[in-house]
């Protein structure tokens, strides 16, 4: 088991844009899905979604959290988010531990935090009109009258590039893309700090994605937001991240600002994810190191380094001991006994 | 092949048709019932066979030539003519008339049978998918229970206990709903609430129960409605066989069912009218409104609205 302190220490924001207290801070999150069997419902065992991580976002900073699907990023941001109850560790958001707040004292934070989802189409209620739909965080939170919710949900409309006039449309009338607008702006309603996109652009046409991103980083510059950007695609979170945490079977592998990840990937895995990033060149040629095999169940983790069964570099110590998180240089760690 | 200039009749394109068509031009409420009226024939049949019912209903004192009620010996079995427009029954009674007071009867019964059993429904259906755990265990077995009991064990228990009235069949044919639409809206309830709209609601810190009202039970609506009007079709028919067994609605209100069965075995030779009427009104009420049913579930549904 990595040491929870380590990472947590070794990522105090290094080119974060503002200083300050941390946004977020998450310190050895954990959340283990028992799997119940038998009459008595007994746990048989556990899924380890996540099993300890740690990083911490800045003022106006955004996160990538990168890796393959069934890793556990997706957990990380709902868990953040107390979608899903975490088994173990912390979150602070601003400074305020949020880790085991009932639910109406959670309330007030929730204006704090917002999440956009993958999906443009499930994650809009088919039932309802866009206005209504954004304006509903407003109205959970009884802010404003009906008239000022109205003229507030116009200008969101307005800010993320739809018409205000298609305020009393549903959400089938629209596109993917403007789904996701529709998504962005409710998540903005409450002015949150921090906003999770869980794969915000994956489900989108890549020309669309590229829209997307960027009125997510104006929307950055303009309202100082922080994000947990999650995605699978290195190649869409070099575009939008300051920093980028890489994820491998619910924990961090390794975790570095943007440029030092891109030029000098130190852990394994890393270079694997990025030799898998197409080049927009066909004379180009890279050497692609595949990764043979499919992700360890989570269900039994492999012992040592969860990495070892698919690691080019394996040695006889990754697979008995866990290996610590190493710091490089500042703000560059790497859990990997090879380095 | 034919290329389209030399056969412009088949390839031309009339825009104005085609946005008719797509409903382009609906403006208000007029346009928009005669949009659906065209794009949905016969759903607007079954709104007419189930609109002259209501009508009948409500009007029955001033459309009954005749008291449903009053016999006249001298008239007895009398066939369809000049006098009696669909014949009279044994006991003299105008038939005409007591089909028009029946569909009180049987509207009364279908539609306050099926509101109850969906109120019913819809509420232990959400509970039970929300909230899961021991309180879905507790509703299924109810619902379970609820299904066990056979309608014509029921009814006739309620009939000899509390005596046949029309409150009675309609408690009893509201019962054999509620596991109906408990069912459905669970099964939906428990795919919606895994939904990511409803996961951004909570992350809003939006009360369970409000989800519950706001977001999943709207999505669940359009099959209730196609269950309902389903519901209904076959809650005038139940209604009518209580009574065709006695113990539905009892007399003197004039009952579909009770004027089948009061002539069904002795008259359908000698005076098939008799027979033939008040079955055509039974059947007639319940193709309307699955018609109709269908129809509104194609309407109600935005996904399908285009």
């Amino acid at each position: 088991m990595p040491d929870a302190t380590a990472i947590a220490e070794e990522t105090a924001p290094v080119d974060a844009p503002a200083a300050g207290t941390p946004v977020l801070e998450v310190e050895g999150l954990k959340k283990h899905y028992p799997i119940r069997k038998g009459l008595l419902r007994r746990a048989a065992g556990y899924v380890y979604a996540v099993d300890g991580v740690d990083f911490s976002i800045g003022p106006g900073e955004t996160l990538g959290l990168v890796g393959e699907s069934g890793c556990g990023k997706t957990t990380v941001g709902r868990t953040v988010m107390r979608l899903i109850e975490p088994t173990a560790g912390s979150i602070r958001l601003k400074g305020k531990d949020i880790t085991r707040l009932p639910k109406d004292e959670m309330r007030p934070y929730r204006r704090e935090m917002q999440i956009i989802f993958q999906d443009p189409y499930s994650s809009l209620n088919p039932r309802m009109t866009v206005g209504d739909i954004v304006g509903e965080p407003l109205l959970v939170h009884g802010i404003g009258s009906r008239k000022e919710r109205e003229e507030r949900v116009a200008a969101l409309f307005d800010r993320v590039g739809l018409r205000s006039a298609q305020m009393r449309n549903y959400p089938h009338e629209f596109s993917g893309g403007q789904r996701q607008r529709i998504g962005i702006a409710r998540a903005l309603a409450l002015d949150p700090s921090l906003i999770i996109g869980d794969e915000p652009v994956s489900a989108l046409d890549v020309s669309i994605q590229a829209q997307v991103i960027n009125l997510l980083m104006d929307l950055q510059e303009e309202k100082k937001l922080s994000y947990l950007f999650i995605a699978h695609d290195l190649a869409v979170v070099e575009h939008i991240s300051h920093r980028i945490a890489v994820m491998y079977l619910g924990r961090l592998v390794e975790f570095a600002d943007t440029r030092t990840i891109f030029t000098s990937p130190q852990h394994p895995y890393t270079e694997a994810l990025l030799s898998a990033v197409p080049i927009p060149d066909p004379r180009r040629k890279r050497n692609k190191r595949i990764l043979q095999g499919d992700v360890p169940s989570p269900v039994r983790p492999p012992p040592g380094c969860h990495f070892h069964t698919r690691c080019p570099y394996a040695e006889e110590r990754c697979r008995t001991e866990a290996p610590i998180p190493k710091r490089l240089s500042p703000g560059h760690v790497v859990a990997c006994h090879l380095r | 092949m034919p290329r389209p200039e030399n056969n412009p009749g088949a390839m031309a394109i009339d825009h104005d048709v085609e946005l008719a068509r797509a409903g382009a031009n609906v403006t208000g409420w007029a346009s928009g019932l005669l949009f659906q009226v065209r794009r949905h024939p016969l759903g607007a049949f079954g709104a007419v066979i189930v609109v002259v019912f209501v009508l009948a209903a409500a009007f029955a004192p001033w459309i009954a030539p005749l008291d449903p009620l009053a016999t006249n010996p001298r008239a007895s079995l009398a066939p369809p003519g000049s006098e009696y427009f669909l014949g009279a029954d044994f006991m003299g009674r105008d038939m005409y008339s007591r089909i028009i007071y029946g569909a009180r009867i049987s509207l009364a019964v279908g539609l306050a049978s099926t509101f109850l059993g969906c109120l019913f429904g819809i509420a232990l259906g959400l509970m039970s998918g929300f909230l899961l755990g021991w309180v879905d265990l507790a509703i299924q077995r109810i619902i379970d229970i609820m299904q066990a009991l056979p309608l014509l064990v029921m009814a006739l228990v309620m009939a000899a206990s509390l005596g046949p009235s029309l409150e009675n069949t309609i408690i009893a044919i509201s019962i054999p709903v509620i596991p109906h639409v408990a069912r459905v809206i669970r099964s939906n309830t428990l795919a919606l609430r895994e939904m990511p709209f409803v996961e951004a609601a909570r992350a809003q810190g939006m009360s369970e129960v409000r989800i519950a009202v706001r977001h999943v039970m709207p999505n669940t609506i359009a099959p209730v409605i196609v269950l309902a009007t389903a519901q209904l079709g076959s809650a005038i028919l139940t209604e009518a066989s209580l009574s065709f067994l006695g113990l539905g609605v009892p007399e003197p209100h004039p009952s579909w069912g009770r004027m089948l069965s009061e002539s069904a075995a002795e008259y359908v030779r000698t005076a098939p009218w008799l027979v033939i009427f008040p079955g055509l009104a039974i059947s007639l009420a319940v193709f309307g409104t699955n018609l109709l049913g269908d129809a509104l579930r194609d309407i109600l549904d935005p996904r399908e609205r285009s």
